[in-house]
């Protein structure tokens, strides 16, 4: 029997930018990338779900704060509640950290500017549905694009929830904290770009590892119902 | 009793334990332009107009508000102020 194909929605708010990429990005992986719009209560049958990155509703009054109201956003609540997987990618991020889904807050950039370069990364967790295909320890170089990246994690995060540091801390994150996940393990997000470097050709394939870690746990899930 | 139109201010300040880059380069250019500015910090002000009771009613909905969207607590603290 061939394997199957995963179901993996991106959603695409007002002002997101980084769906179409999202979505290119999985079906090279060989996923069934499934797009959602942000005014839909009710997600399609998926096995996975991206928050993508961009501008949702102009970045209003806080990056992701508006975002976090849509009936989407609250359907992928349910969602993740229910324990489906979600990844939330730069905007993506900070909607997660605005509806209280993942922990902490993502800032202005200690800079005042606008960082968009390439950045080398640390992996810090090789056991999330979204990191199996890496090494602890293993060095990644992934794209940042953002102005509002300074994550401030709350008081009491569990430093087991941290999945990615930056080795060059481009925006004054507090510990060089580029990723971090929920405590059950299935929610995450973080400021890098794995969408933009599936591809040699685009600088960087690091990306894949991440996206292909998340296909392949979408696929264990799809088997395990079978 | 009639619901009338009671304005209102909220002030969204960043923690004091919060570092505001944005306040850091504006006490920056006040020293600049030759102001003796010892500390300067960056918030935001929202005016709103909402129906309520009275002012009470209005003020309680306003911090309901707050909490639900205006403020993050994490990073924000606010002061809401009835107006009229």
């Amino acid at each position: 029997m061939a394997s199957p194909q995963p179901r993996i929605g991106v959603v695409t708010y007002p002002g997101s930018q980084d769906d179409r990429d999202a979505l290119w990005a999985l079906a090279a992986l060989d996923a069934e990338a499934v797009p959602v719009w942000h005014d839909e209560p009710e997600l399609p049958d998926l096995d996975a779900v991206v928050l993508p990155g961009g501008f949702s509703y102009g970045d209003y009054l806080r990056c992701g704060a508006i975002a976090g109201f849509s009936p989407a956003t609250a359907a992928v609540r349910e969602f993740a509640a229910a324990g489906g997987l979600v990844l939330g990618i730069c905007n993506g991020f900070q909607i997660l950290c605005e509806t209280g889904l993942l922990p902490g807050a993502l800032l202005r950039n200690e800079s005042l500017r606008f960082v968009c370069r390439d950045v080398p990364l640390t992996v810090e967790r090789d056991d999330l549905p979204f990191t199996t295909r890496c090494t602890a320890g293993q060095q990644l170089v992934l794209p940042v694009k953002h102005g509002d990246g300074r994550y401030l994690p709350p008081p009491d995060l569990d430093p087991a929830q941290v999945v990615l540091r930056y080795a060059d801390n481009p925006n004054g994150s507090a510990d060089g904290i580029a990723g971090v996940c929920n405590e059950a393990g299935n929610v995450m997000g973080l400021m890098p770009h794995p969408e933009h470097a599936v591809d040699p050709l685009l600088g960087s394939d690091d990306g894949a590892l991440l996206l292909a870690s998340l296909v392949d746990a979408a696929r264990d899930r799809v088997l395990a119902a079978l | 009793m009639r619901a009338s139109v009671v304005r209102a201010t909220v002030l969204v300040r960043p923690k004091p334990t919060i570092l505001d880059p944005q306040g850091e380069a504006v006490g920056a250019a006040l020293v600049h332009l030759g102001f003796e500015v010892q500390d300067a910090r960056v918030g935001k002000v929202i005016d709103l107009e909402v129906e309520a009771a009275d002012a009470a009613a209005a003020k309680a909905e306003v911090e309901r508000m707050c909490e639900q969207l205006l403020a993050n607590p994490l990073i924000e603290s606010y002061e809401v102020e009835i107006v009229g």
